[in-house]
């Protein structure tokens, strides 16, 4: 039972870890929206599935790449990567601030109970699933293989590849920056405010309108740059993957204390972990099993999160 | 005297009700109670649904709809917490109809107490430990719970994994009504039975002691149990009891289908009854059942814009939301007023 996991110990913490990053970038998307909203942003998983086609169509259809042709080298792999990125956090952050604008403005502003909101973002995420949907004709889409999966290097036994290292590093880096942003900024210290005391804040002069839009925007984006690495290393989507990514990223934000940035780090991260370990021991099929009776255990016993602090205490 | 709203059928229904004396409400009662039964047979009228048989659509979705919706309001509505995971008691109470309709020689009937019975247990067992949470992270849990019935359900052999459970048994004829399946007449009866049922219990709870204690839970946790208002008992007694409604309504699900499989359990059954209470109206029993009338059987409705239908189910959604944010028909301010007056009339 255990032999496969200390067989591929290694490449499996590998491969977790670099799911563990896409985990964090997408569970920044809901625990941002829940640090000021104090809502679920339902809508995330359908952001993040957008966000997926956004590399895929840049890829495709502006640099033609097709299934058959060969993988990019240089200059122009790197180009095309990156114009991929930011196609997908540009898609994924403008379906974020329509989602705010639809679904959630007209509600917030009435100052309206919590599940009419939350239905509202439910609609909204069936919309966006199904105009997916009838767009790709219920297909799955393949993504041309732009870059190429080359072994860099093994270490312990464990390949690493090219498209986990640059995973790995681009997604923390993405983190960091986006967590310099909250922290340093004057807009990142307006949101920290707003989700400290929405009305002192607006008695201070913070414009809410102006810092919910962009924390919806913010979550996008990280959801968006979530997506393309997810592209990156499984090289496929569908218009219905959003949910159990958008599942697994909450649980994540749960686990690290929803509505705290450096909690959904070590939340993505483990869950990451978790993940692969859970199916290596137990089988694929019982890993979302494993992922939810932990994360059970830990509401019961610490809900703030294993790693967060109280959401009311601090934020950072 | 004010100046009636049209647009608040709410209140013109209400006015209706509370004028009538005691014979005329009975004929009402009556009255709605045949109109409704009736509805089958006017399957060659604009309501015919263009795809599915119609009187199929009013048993399933619209019929069990409304039933699961009733039950999910117990606990969202009456008590105010937040369960994303109702299908799971619903799979509870279709699966043991599949396996003890399969195994043994029980009929539907004889299952019904069984299936209502685990659900019930299933409840207990979720909600001693989860239901000392509150708010959005009850939300979570019982999502979680939800999405490890159907996986467990997936993964098992005694369920038969992915393929399901197919050839349970039809419920036996009571009488002359038989039941078929190109004729679900019977079914809907059924359905309309239990539902009258679901409607009386809760009607009853409302206004007694259970009742009194959701609501006070609903409005202010802390303050009810400092009102010496046991809690914790309370949310899981109406926990339970809309596990026992889920239950009933997934044994007749699985006994009017013929086949289930853990598909069909998805977290997006919860999301649809949950969007159907919301909708109708949180909270008020008549609210809930349109809303669920119209989630359930709006998609079956425009089929003709077939491959859309969803789509603008979710826009409708949005659109109802915004506009209404408490539901078509919202309930009372003052419930209590107007329960007093019933009594006194």
């Amino acid at each position: 039972m255990f032999a496969v996991l200390i067989d591929q110990f290694w490449s499996l913490t590998i491969a977790g870890v670099a799911l563990g990053f896409i985990y964090v970038l997408i569970s920044l998307g809901y625990t941002m929206v829940y640090g000021v909203l104090r809502m679920i942003n339902f809508a995330n998983s359908e952001i993040f599935m957008w966000g997926t086609f956004g590399t895929v169509i840049t890829s495709r259809d502006i640099f033609h790449y097709t299934q058959t042709s060969e993988p990019a080298t240089g200059a122009k792999l790197a180009l095309v990567l990156i114009t991929s990125l930011f196609m997908s956090m540009l898609v994924a952050g403008l379906t974020a601030v329509f989602v705010e604008f639809v679904a959630y403005r007209r509600l917030r502003m009435k100052g309206t109970n919590r599940l009419a909101t939350l239905i509202s973002a439910i609609g909204i995420s069936i919309a966006l699933q199904e105009v997916m949907r009838l767009l790709t004709d219920s297909r799955p889409v393949g993504s041309p293989r732009v870059l190429e999966k080359i072994i860099l290097t093994e270490v312990w036994g464990a390949n690493i590849r090219l498209d986990t290292v640059i995973t790995i590093i681009a997604a923390a880096s993405i983190f960091f920056i986006l967590e310099r942003f909250i922290k340093l900024s004057r807009m990142g210290k307006a949101i920290r405010a707003v989700s400290q005391n929405e009305d002192a804040a607006k008695l201070m002069g913070v414009n809410l309108n102006r810092v919910i839009t962009t924390t919806f925007l913010v979550g996008g984006l990280a959801t968006g740059a979530a997506a393309f690495f997810y592209i990156t290393v499984f090289e496929y989507t569908k218009f219905n993957i959003g949910f159990t990514m958008g599942m697994a990223a909450f649980t994540a934000a749960v686990l690290g204390g929803i509505g705290n940035i450096r909690g959904a780090f070590y939340g993505g991260l483990s869950l990451g972990l978790l993940e692969v370990y859970a199916s290596a021991v137990l089988g694929t099929q019982w890993k979302a099993v494993t992922v939810f009776i932990v994360l059970v255990l830990v509401l019961l016993f610490k809900p703030n999160g294993l790693f967060g602090e109280a959401v009311q205490t601090t934020r950072a | 005297m004010k100046i009636r709203n049209y647009w608040n059928l709410r209140d013109w229904g209400a006015d209706i009700w509370e004028r009538a004396n005691r014979p005329k409400r009975i004929a009402i009662a009556v009255g709605s109670v045949i109109l409704v039964g009736l509805l089958p047979f006017a399957g060659a009228s604009f309501l015919a649904t263009p795809i599915a048989a119609y009187d199929a659509v009013l048993v399933y979705p619209v019929g069990i709809f409304v039933l699961m919706a009733l039950g999910l309001n117990i606990v969202v509505g009456k008590s105010g917490m937040l369960d994303l995971g109702y299908v799971a008691f619903f799979a509870i109470g279709a699966y043991t109809m599949a396996i003890m309709g399969t195994t043994t020689g029980l009929n539907t009937w004889e299952i019904m107490p069984f299936g209502i019975g685990f659900a019930m247990l299933a409840g207990v067992i979720l909600g001693l430990p989860t239901l000392r949470l509150r708010g959005d992270y009850l939300a979570i849990v019982t999502l979680g719970f939800g999405e490890i019935v159907r996986l467990v359900l997936l993964n098992s052999s005694w369920s038969k994994g992915p393929n399901g459970i197919a050839n349970v048994p039809m419920p036996p004829d009571i009488g002359p009504l038989k039941f078929k399946l190109d004729d679900q007449k019977v079914f809907f009866w059924v359905v309309i039975l239990m539902i009258l049922l679901t409607i009386w219990m809760i009607r009853r709870l409302s206004v007694r002691r259970p009742g009194r204690a959701w609501e006070a839970i609903r409005q202010d946790e802390d303050a009810a149990e400092l009102m010496g208002v046991p809690t914790l008992k309370f949310k899981i007694w109406s926990f339970t009891l809309g596990a026992a409604v889920g239950g009933a309504a997934g044994v007749l699900y699985a006994s009017k289908n013929l086949f289930i499989a853990p598909e069909m359990f998805t977290l997006n059954v919860s999301i649809l009854i949950l969007s159907c209470v919301v909708f109708g109206g949180i909270g008020n029993i008549w609210g809930v059942v349109i809303g669920a009338t119209i989630l359930g059987y709006l998609p079956d409705r425009i089929r003709f814009i077939s491959d859309a239908r969803l789509l603008v189910f979710g826009l409708v959604l949005v659109v109802v939301m915004n506009f209404r944010p408490d539901g078509l028909l919202p309930r009372k301010k003052r419930e209590k007023v107007i329960v007093k007056k019933g009594v006194h009339a």
